[in-house]
């Protein structure tokens, strides 16, 4: 019976969002206020549908009701109660409601928390929003149904996937989906400013805190994702440039001009139609990941679920949502007009500069992924480019970047003049090259490319420092304390700092990983021992293990360092008899310097097993970055202009309403 | 008239990936026809992954049959057909044979001691010609080649224990491997 309710409030769902696609829209139009009105109850309605036909599903897996095709599909009877939960997601299906639950998630949001918007901007933004949900809604419906019973019902289900049965499986498609999603926010603010006509500073602001929050969940998701492929997937890699990953990573890159361009159109008036473009970009190049995904054109390790008739909705959706919002782009943005001038050098163009290297690095990425498929298309065969093409491209369009990250801030708007940027800077990069020639010669790895990346790393510290010594430095007659003066800078500002400064962490990461892990392989007997960098791993051999859905072989190594233990580690294989699949489940002694990484590999003769043993130096710096990064974005979204915007207009809203 | 062109540039360049994309979904990444198959296997001479100094040709190959399967170590799907290589070589039903395919040869060398060795050899086809002249169309690939020299079998994309029971084993039957 619940799996039916939750079926039917889809369609309910489907039904509110074509009225919230509508109405509110052509009331927008034509001026009236009561069509208007339905935008924010209507939006509170499809919200409370899509959320209850959740939690239908959600108790249908929970309860082990295999009469629904996709419960039996993706759970078990043995499989533990949280993982039966987050199984909800573990498929298809799911995956699409999910993504609907996260889009009504945003609407309410945008409905509940832009109370100050006139009414005619929220009338359309909450319809551009409904049209989205109304585009996923039936797509769910028509080709994915997850609710669909399955005849005879089967006595048990078909487990989960052991990939997924991972505690960051459970968060990871939740965050990147929120990320996803609330990339749709910016594009609705964008739509719906080219259908008004009303592109300006004002609606910069208005899209900023929206973007950087999904920005946020983004980044979060892709550090999850990439944290996971570490440590799950056995092999010691955090990033492989595989089809799925690119899909999140681009929308993160045109996101993250997106933002800055934002800045630029908040503070100067400029960019406008720039910035209009890159948020449409943004979300297109979601759902054209949600699309390579969820169709199959593109084979992949994550290839989860294709279907062909899947891919053609979705590519009818993504021709008609990018089709018209670009065509409206071409119709309309012609009339914004290019705002404030500014000189050749100046923080306008340094920007302009971050926009076009994440842009192009985009299309790079993009080229890469889609480059097989079009020679393909073309009758001329398939290929596929490895990391060996994302490599070499994506390294010397990154490099500029940084470089810019460390002068963009100290730039003037409007108009900078070079010979003071370069006097302020000239510290910071001396102190940059000096110290990564430094550590790399202290870490044994004087190469070219380690000491680019820390000079990279350490220019982006020196230059933030430069930045902050400025600002905090007295100015004016006034005299003011040191701590007086830091909290002068305004919280967004502090929140670029601590996103930069994660950039910073980031590369240092990847290049003292990149240069100096070492992967061992070693055949071992109990009581073998191998050393890897003063490490001494002694193999104690394998244990059966018996856990709730698998069986596992459980090794034990013990970990010492100058006669002292560190750690004993616990790596096992897995196999999942209901899925038919082995797993490796590493055991990873992470540390502030270095991940100690054992996986087991092949069982040999006896107690005889292949076992991987990896040293990686600041591994963890490379998440500890992505985390600085989204916590930076978090401080920029929560800047007290937002924030005093909300309470102004309801105090406003208050006085309307007394007088 | 070049204004207002600009503005529709993404539009058009939506509309040829769209089109891309539209005939891409009635493609399948695996099935390709392989216009070798029945053709004799193309020359080569190439050296072995771990003696630069010895030297395989096409001819030495002649009067077996034999498995050649295209990997190198930067592919992320080889790593994940490497398991099923491992098993299917134990079997010794046949001559396996690697082609290594723009790699370099450390990393070859390397991937092969991480993950074992199945091939009888690897042949080191660092600028990729001679898999260009395979056909190869995307890493890995697996040819089954007769004993007058012919390419009987192609397969695009890691092995799985089906394609193995299905393909390559009723193949390798046929040839009288």
């Amino acid at each position: 019976m619940i799996p039916e309710l939750g079926h039917f409030l889809l369609w309910l769902a489907l039904g509110v969002s074509a009225v919230l696609g509508t109405l509110p829209l052509v009331g927008a139009g034509r001026n009236r206020a009561d069509w208007m009105a339905l935008a924010r109850p209507s939006a509170a309605i499809l919200f409370a549908l899509v959320a209850l036909a959740f939690v239908c599903l959600a108790l249908a897996f929970v309860g082990n009701d295999f009469s629904v095709l996709y419960v039996a599909t993706n759970s078990n009877r043995s499989l533990p109660t949280h993982y039966r939960f987050a199984a909800v997601w573990g498929g298809h299906e799911g995956s699409m409601l999910l993504w609907t639950l996260m889009l009504a998630v945003w609407t309410v949001a945008v409905a509940r928390f832009s109370a100050h918007l006139p009414d005619k901007v929220m009338a359309r933004i909450l319809a551009v929003m409904g049209w989205l949900s109304f585009g996923f809604l039936l797509f769910m419906l028509m080709t994915s149904n997850p609710f669909d019973r399955l005849v005879p019902t089967p006595a048990n289900g078909r487990d989960l996937n052991p990939l997924l049965q991972d505690p960051g499986m459970v968060i990871h498609p939740p965050m990147l989906y929120m990320g996803y999603v609330g990339l749709s926010v910016a594009f609705s603010f964008a739509v719906a400013a080219l259908i008004g006509g009303n592109l300006d500073a004002t609606w910069a602001r208005w899209t900023r805190p929206w973007t950087t929050a999904a920005w946020i969940f983004l980044t979060i998701g892709i550090a999850l994702g990439s944290g996971w492929a570490y440590y799950e997937l056995g092999w010691g890699g955090w990033w492989f440039w595989d089809p799925v990953e690119n899909a999140s990573f681009m929308p993160w890159l045109v996101a993250t001009a997106l933002i800055h361009s934002l800045a630029v159109t908040e503070k100067r008036n400029s960019f406008k139609s720039w910035t209009v473009l890159l948020a449409i970009l943004a979300f297109s190049l979601s759902l054209l990941g949600t699309f390579l995904v969820r169709s199959g054109v593109l084979s992949s390790v994550h290839a989860f679920a294709t279907d062909p008739r899947r891919g053609l909705f979705i590519l009818a959706f993504l021709v008609i949502v990018i089709g018209a919002s670009l065509s409206l782009y071409a119709w309309r943005a012609p009339s914004v007009g290019i705002g404030a001038r500014f000189a050749l050098l100046s923080r306008e163009t340094l920007l302009l500069g971050n926009n076009v290297l994440l842009v192009v690095a985009c299309g790079a990425v993009l080229l890469g992924t889609l480059y097989p498929l079009a020679l393909d298309a073309l009758g001329m065969g398939k290929i596929s480019v490895g990391p060996p093409y994302f490599d070499t491209v994506f390294v010397p369009l990154m490099a500029p970047l940084v470089f810019l990250i460390g002068v963009g801030p100290l730039a003037r708007w409007k108009a900078a003049e070079l010979p003071a940027l370069a006097k302020r800077l000239r510290w910071a990069l001396l102190v940059a090259i000096v110290a990564a020639l430094l550590t790399a010669w202290l870490r044994g790895h004087l190469s070219v490319v380690s000491v680019l990346g820390l000079a990279m790393a350490f220019w982006v510290v020196a230059a933030l420092l430069t930045d902050l010594a400025d600002r905090l430095k007295p100015s004016g007659v006034v005299r003011t304390s040191v701590l007086s003066r830091a909290r002068q800078i305004p919280r967004a500002m502090i929140g670029m700092m601590i996103a930069h400064f994660g950039i910073a962490v980031f590369i240092f990461g990847v290049t003292l990983v990149k240069s100096g892990e070492v992967e061992r392989d070693v055949k071992m007997d109990v009581g073998d021992t191998t050393e890897v960098r003063g490490y001494t791993f002694t193999f104690r051999g394998v244990q059966p293990l018996q856990g709730p859905n698998y069986r596992a072989a459980q090794g034990t190594v013990e970990v010492t360092r100058d006669g002292k233990a560190v750690t004993t580690l616990h790596p096992e294989k897995r196999v999942f008899p209901v899925a038919g699949t082995t797993m490796t489940e590493a055991a990873i002694d992470p540390g502030f310097t270095r991940d100690l990484y054992v996986s087991l590999g092949e069982p040999l003769t006896g107690n005889t097993w292949i076992v991987r043993v990896y040293v990686k130096p600041f591994v963890g710096w490379i998440w500890g970055g992505c985390l600085l990064m989204a916590f930076g974005g978090f401080l920029a979204a929560t800047d007290r202009r937002y924030r005093s915007k909300v309470r102004e207009s309801a105090a406003a809203d208050a006085k309307v309403a007394a007088t | 008239m070049s204004r207002s062109l600009r503005y529709i540039l993404p539009l058009l360049a939506f509309l040829v990936l769209a089109g891309f994309l539209a005939r891409g979904l009635n493609l399948d990444p695996r099935e390709v026809p392989s216009p070798l198959i029945g053709k004799p296997a193309p020359g080569f001479a190439l050296t072995r992954l771990d003696d630069a100094a010895q030297t395989i040709r096409r001819e030495d190959m002649l009067g077996k049959v034999w498995v050649l399967n295209v990997w190198a170590s930067w592919c992320v799907a080889c790593r994940e057909e490497h398991p099923m290589l491992v098993e299917f070589a134990k079997r010794k039903l046949v001559p396996l044979y690697g082609l290594n395919y723009k790699d370099k040869r450390p990393e070859g060398l390397g991937w092969l001691q991480q993950f074992g060795n199945p091939y009888s050899a690897s042949l080191f086809d660092e600028d990729g010609r001679v898999g260009i002249d395979f056909g190869v169309y995307g890493v890995p690939e697996t040819f089954i080649i007769d004993k007058q020299g012919l390419i009987r079998l192609k397969h695009i994309g890691p092995l799985t224990p089906d394609v193995i029971r299905e393909r390559i084993e009723p193949m390798l039957k046929k040839l009288d491997a």
